[in-house]
């Protein structure tokens, strides 16, 4: 399997305090992958350098068959390279309606000039219908989202985020908030989803990190304590001590 | 299934009959066409309210739909003003000064022409040579591009520098703000070029019109009409498609838009000169008819109540802007013209005129306070539409979906 993102030797230190430290990371295309750690281990900033949020003080940052270096590139080009963020509070745009929220996602040109004289396609309404289905929302499309349950704009975040077709998602406590149902079909999109691109989810809740079965990384002070299946990770000594023997 | 512009805007469609409308009743009522019930004077007092109106326009799309609180907007429509006024004041000082001299033996040569308009027009700033900057004042065509183009570069280029450093919120308004004021100041000097403090002056008399004011003040409130019609079209088309989402997003969360790949500084930046332009209209037809223009126009306060007309008219919704705009300015004109009664309270006496600042300031704080959504607000009151209201804090998972509002209900 080919390497998508490589993180490697990165560190980065907020007024004295090392938020990352010397941290690597890998993931290949199609590929599930969870990242649990106590409050502080640094993985927010994690999904911050690689969205290009944060700038790393060292370290490389390299993306793609091509292996460019994201720290050149502005939070803009790095989504248009194919890196979609969901972040831990849903982020929908809650004045506007669930069709204009997917439209804004949907990937197609980005250059002010061409978004001025776009207009929604036959095709690209179409695409909006689907996910919209995919994400149990097609009866809400007209509805603004502000006025969506928490866990409908949950969902919604996600659409906006396959809408643009990402290599990569990052996924910030996607289940924070929702009914074990709610959790359950979480649990199926992100599976999907993992199925042609790969998925970063970033989770406290062990049960849920069990349910997405795939392999996990134990992220503390910054650095990767432990990788493995959960089984292997949990066993870990080191792991037991940080995290979950407290 | 595709619906017209105006369809999925029918608001549009009824604004711009109630401005024909409205174009059409002055112009029957006026001197110069009709029958004469309003005075001169009070047609170019609509004619320029017509100007702020498209002003107002503009700010709500850079403030209200982008949320940038931009306070220098003033500086592109005086920028505008000034722009044609150099034509104008050329033109009209050539034609006298080619009068006078041909009664001369020997006719004038072209050079002695240009001194001659120039100990004119600089004699005042104790000067007679042309400035640079007035090179192309021979041209109207020329002139009429600079109305455009000074105050979009100037935009483009104040833009670019505070946008790309990513200032935002009160920072960028207060740096709009020192450049209107820089601005201002500069063109108070008397070598600026421009006149200094007197300003150009003279300016609602058209070169080689000789139709009586009467007539002329309604061809500058058929301009505005026009110029507002076709700005508010233009702004309604920009915020009604995705370009539209996009700026509200960036409004609303301009990370967030950041992440969905668009290049947040390039919409600011594009957004920003538009409407600097727009406002650069607007200006170029305003002055001609208040007839005079000089630094004062520039000062930080203009702007400052350019905000204050879209914020009681109720921003984010271009006929707020449009009412705010009308309706403030018009009442200020009654106000400060000594037409309100004053209101003699036996120990102290209410003069409108310096208390009518006070009346505006606390109207701003009221509407602030009590109706953000302003004037505009009525609509929805009409239309019985409401705003989501689900601001509560989102509660832990066992309570699911629900938000705290509705859980206690």
């Amino acid at each position: 399997m080919s390497t998508l993102l490589e993180v490697s030797g990165v560190s980065v230190t907020f007024d004295g305090f090392r938020a990352i430290n010397n941290l690597s990371f890998q993931i290949g295309n199609a590929e599930l992958r969870a990242v649990i750690g106590p409050n502080g281990a640094g993985k927010t900033t994690f999904m911050d350098i690689v969205t290009g949020k944060t700038r790393p003080d060292e370290g490389r940052v390299i993306w793609g068959e091509k292996s460019v270096s994201l720290l050149r590139m502005s939070e803009a080009k790095i989504a248009q390279a194919g890196i979609g963020r969901k972040f831990q509070k849903p982020t929908v745009f809650e004045d506007q309606t669930v069709q204009e929220n997917l439209l804004m996602a949907l990937k197609n040109k980005r250059g002010w000039l061409g978004v001025l004289f776009y207009r929604p396609s036959a095709v690209d309404l179409e695409k909006v219908e689907e996910l919209a289905d995919e994400i149990g929302l097609k009866d809400e499309l007209t509805r603004k989202s502000g006025e969506l349950s928490h866990g409908q704009k949950q969902w919604l975040e996600i659409g906006m985020l396959l809408a643009q077709e990402p290599r990569l998602l990052l996924v910030d406590e996607p289940a924070a908030g929702m009914t074990p149902q709610e959790r359950e079909h979480t649990t199926d999109l992100l599976v999907q989803a993992a199925k042609t691109r790969a998925v970063v989810v970033v989770e406290h809740d062990m049960e849920f990190v069990r349910r997405l079965n795939c392999k996990v990384t134990v992220l503390h002070e910054g650095a990767v304590l432990a990788e493995g299946t959960l089984d292997h990770v949990t066993s870990n000594q080191d792991v037991i001590d940080v995290y979950l023997g407290r | 299934m595709e619906r017209s512009f105006v369809a999925k805007n029918p608001s549009v469609l009824v604004f711009l009959a109630i401005l024909s409308l409205f174009t059409l009743g002055v112009t029957i009522l006026s001197e110069g066409f009709g029958i004469g019930v309003i005075s001169t004077s009070f047609v170019k007092t609509l004619g320029k309210t017509l100007c702020l109106c498209l002003i107002a326009v503009a700010m709500d799309l850079v403030w209200g739909f982008t949320g940038i609180l931009s306070l220098g907007h003033f500086a592109f429509f005086g920028l505008g003003g000034y722009m044609i006024g150099m034509w104008l004041m050329y033109e009209r000082t050539r034609l006298i000064v080619v009068e006078s001299l041909s009664q001369a033996d020997i006719p004038p040569t072209s050079t002695e022409v240009v001194d001659a308009i120039g100990t004119q027009i600089f004699g005042v700033v104790g000067s007679s040579e042309f400035p640079l900057i007035w090179a192309f004042s021979d041209s109207l065509f020329l002139q009429l591009a600079l109305v455009v183009m000074v105050p979009g570069l100037l935009a483009l280029i104040f833009g670019w520098l505070a946008f790309r450093s990513r200032v935002t919120g009160v920072y960028l308004s207060i740096l709009t703000q020192a450049m209107t004021l820089a601005l201002a100041l500069y063109l108070f000097q008397n070598d600026s070029g421009l006149r200094g403090n007197n300003g150009l002056s003279g300016l609602q008399n058209l070169p080689g019109v000789t139709a009586s004011q009467d007539v002329v003040s309604i061809w500058f409130l058929w301009a505005s009409a026009l110029a507002l019609g076709l700005g508010y079209m233009l702004a309604a088309w920009v915020v009604s498609g995705k370009f539209g989402s996009v700026i509200r997003g960036i409004r609303d969360n301009e990370a967030r838009v950041r992440f969905l790949g668009y290049s947040v500084e390039v919409y600011k930046l594009a957004v920003f000169t538009l409407t600097a332009c727009i406002a650069a209209i607007a200006g170029a037809l305003y002055y001609p008819q208040a007839g005079i223009i000089n630094p004062e126009e520039m000062a930080p306060i203009a702007s400052i109540y350019l905000a204050v007309w879209v914020a009681i008219g109720g921003r984010g919704r271009l006929y707020g802007a449009v009412i705010g705009a009308a309706f403030v300015s018009l009442l200020s004109t009654w106000f400060t013209g000594g037409q309100a009664p004053d209101i003699p309270l036996g120990f102290y006496t209410i003069k409108w005129v310096d208390w009518w600042q006070v009346l505006l300031g606390v109207s701003f704080v009221l509407v602030t306070l009590f109706a953000p959504r302003g004037i505009g607000g009525l609509f929805d009151l009409w239309t019985n539409h409401r705003a989501p209201q689900r601001h509560g804090a989102a509660l832990g998972p066992d309570d699911s979906a629900l938000r705290e509002k509705e859980a206690t209900e």
